[in-house]
């Protein structure tokens, strides 16, 4: 079976992160990896294809520098990349990001696709369930786990409500949740076999989709709300509890 | 004035979702508020129960509701409630459909979006229009930006963040039109549901999104057994219980009650946070809390930077101390 994983390139967590207040985009100079929901659902497929003969393909929609996500995500184990680049892209809303992430996938063809639930920069949580829409395909989205058969599979799906026992039928889109698997770490051989392993560049143009650029959604005005500042600190000397019951009152929260 | 949708949760007794009060003020500021609904048949046959959620509808401010029965209800994940918005928003010509940001309501948006060929916001704090266009305000990154978006495409599909915060007076209908659909899908393609385990709502603890309070604990709290200290806690101050994605991770916790950038994000009047360091990607899902109290051993631990009321102490000793003392005020008061 052919697998795609869906790969973001985004800004570190670790790091403060900034908004350029003129664009309303996301300030991507500065540190930035491989969204680490992604590398989970990359282990859900490197762990399908140690027991299964499976082809593994990482695919992203990003700028130049996204290739590092997707030579990380080779060193683990993927097999061969799709980096869809274009500066047509840039600012693209998340119609338009679904819109050319599926007709990637149709071009390279799927059995499943992986995606994350949820990305760490946009926090869209859509991207799967439009990617499905667009390719006419079934979905389970949110998955804790997963067990793939051969026509099928099954997954234990979250919703604040409760949580769903789903069956699918493939090829279908699913995305996972940080509690599906634990990423697995690059081996040196890996790194260094990662090297030699296909990446294949794709603009609009080969994909066939609009180039006009779509801008639906517009960003009118973007400000930073003021940072936060340390206010009382004390150290328990035995009547810490108490003391902060009389804060809570004074501020008429008990 | 143009039709403004709204996706609205009815529990198989009937029972309206309480998301309901906040889209339907918010579809008020915009144009016209329908109300949709998929359920079974079970609830549209039911004449009593139908004129119960029209009028319930109605007083939240539905000039009209649609219905629509589906057999798949609960069967197919998404089909039912997108066939419902599709219908609904073409049959009226809407210009924008609002749902909650819930796990199923922001995919439902996604697939609706493609759908209708409409354009897409997640996560709106507010909606406004502004001339012919909906402006929706996002708080990005934890709330370190607030940016506002305009829709110019048609139909505007929103979804928006929980909240319990002042809801715009709404005409009232005391009897909303009542539209009754049967849908009947073939070619359905969505995951198949074959069972449902709801959560274990802590009694009558307030749902954490929304939620007035909040106290949360980390992996500070040592066990799950003594994570029980955060529930004494929040019970005391009528508070949701949170947790940090180390205390998630070892097992002190459910995944639903993570806060922070890959959990739920709250905005409460008060969090505490209990033996959490306050990493930066707990301080994005809190960090626009009004007051912030922290308690840990550690006096460099980041969470103080950020905390109105920090105290260098050990929570076993603290927290007992703080739920008597908050006893002795109610038992004085
Ligand atoms: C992509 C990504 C997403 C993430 N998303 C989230 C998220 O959504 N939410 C989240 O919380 N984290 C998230 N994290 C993890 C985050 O980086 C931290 O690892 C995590 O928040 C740490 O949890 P903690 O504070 O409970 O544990 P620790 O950092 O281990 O802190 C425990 C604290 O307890 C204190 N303590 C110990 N004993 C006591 C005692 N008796 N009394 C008082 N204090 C005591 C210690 O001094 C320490 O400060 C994410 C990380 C990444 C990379
Ligand atoms: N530009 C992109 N390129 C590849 N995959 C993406 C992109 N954007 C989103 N995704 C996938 O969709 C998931 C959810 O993203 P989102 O809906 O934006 O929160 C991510 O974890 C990725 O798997």
């Amino acid at each position: 079976m052919k697998i795609v994983v869906l790969v973001k390139h985004v800004p570190d967590t670790w790091n403060e992160r900034t908004l350029d207040l003129n664009t309303g985009w996301i300030d991507r100079t500065g540190a930035a990896v491989i969204d680490e929901i992604n590398e989970r659902a990359l282990e859900v497929a490197l762990a399908y294809q140690d027991s299964h003969d499976a082809e593994v393909v990482v695919l992203t929609m990003g700028p130049e520098q996204a290739k590092d996500s997707l030579r990380k995500a080779l060193a683990m184990g993927a097999d061969s990349a799709v980096h869809v680049l274009d500066p047509l892209l840039a600012g693209a809303d998340l119609v338009r990001t679904a819109t050319v992430l599926a007709a990637a996938l149709r071009q390279t063809g799927f059995g499943l696709v992986i995606a994350g639930n949820e990305s760490t920069d946009g926090r869209g949580g859509v991207i799967a369930s439009m990617v499905a829409e667009l390719l006419g395909v079934s979905q389970a989205t949110n998955l804790n786990s997963v067990v793939i058969g051969v026509d099928a599979l099954h997954g234990e799906r979250a919703t604040e409500a409760g949580t769903l026992t789903v069956s699918s039928v493939l090829p279908a889109v699913i995305s996972i949740t940080e509690l599906s698997a634990t990423p697995r770490f690059a081996t040196f051989r890996n790194i260094m076999r990662a090297k030699k392993k296909p990446v294949v560049v794709m603009t609009l143009a080969d994909l066939a989709v609009d180039t006009a650029p779509r801008a639906d959604a517009i960003t009118l005005a973007a400000q930073r709300t003021p940072a936060r500042a340390a206010g009382i600190k004390i150290v328990d000397a035995g009547d810490a509890g108490t003391e902060l019951a009389g804060f809570l009152a004074g501020k008429r929260l008990i | 004035m143009s039709h403004i949708i709204t996706l609205i949760d009815i529990t198989p007794a009937g029972e309206i979702a309480n998301t309901a009060a906040q889209l339907l003020s918010a579809a008020a500021r915009l144009g016209t508020p329908v109300a949709v609904a998929a359920v079974r048949a079970e609830i549209t046959n039911n004449r009593q129960l139908v004129a119960r959620i029209s009028e319930h509808l109605g007083t939240l401010g539905a000039e009209q509701v649609y219905l629509v029965a589906s057999e798949h209800v609960g069967v197919i994940m998404h089909w039912p409630q997108l066939e419902a918005l599709a219908t609904a928003a073409t049959t009226l010509a809407a210009s924008g459909v609002l749902l909650c940001n819930s796990i199923e309501g922001r995919e439902i948006a996604g697939r609706l979006a493609v759908r209708l060929g409409g354009t897409l916001l997640v996560d709106a704090l507010d909606v406004r229009q502004d001339n012919d266009r909906i402006v929706a305000t996002h708080s990005i990154f934890g709330g370190s930006y607030l940016v506002d978006a305009a829709v110019t495409g048609k139909p505007a599909i929103l979804t928006l963040r929980q909240s319990t915060a002042d809801e715009t007076p709404v005409v009232q209908h005391p009897v909303a039109t009542i539209n009754i659909l049967d849908t009947d899908v073939a070619g359905a393609h969505s995951a198949v549901i074959e069972a449902f385990h709801a959560v274990e709502a802590g009694a009558d603890r307030p749902d954490l999104r929304g939620a007035r309070a909040v106290v949360s604990g980390g992996r500070g709290m040592q066990s799950r057994e003594q994570f029980a200290l955060v529930e004494q806690l929040a019970a005391a101050l009528g508070a949701a219980v949170g947790a940090s994605r180390a205390a998630v991770d070892a097992g002190f916790a459910e995944q639903t009650t993570q806060v922070g950038q890959t959990g739920v994000t709250v905005s409460p009047e008060l969090y505490v946070a209990l033996g959490i360091s306050g990493a930066i990607q707990h301080r994005a899902g809190m960090q626009t809390a009004s007051t912030i109290v922290a308690i840990n051993t550690d006096a460099n631990a980041p969470i103080f930077d950020i905390a109105d009321f920090g105290i260098v102490g050990d929570v076993f000793a603290v927290v007992p101390q703080l739920i008597a003392a908050i006893a002795a005020r109610d038992s004085a008061a």
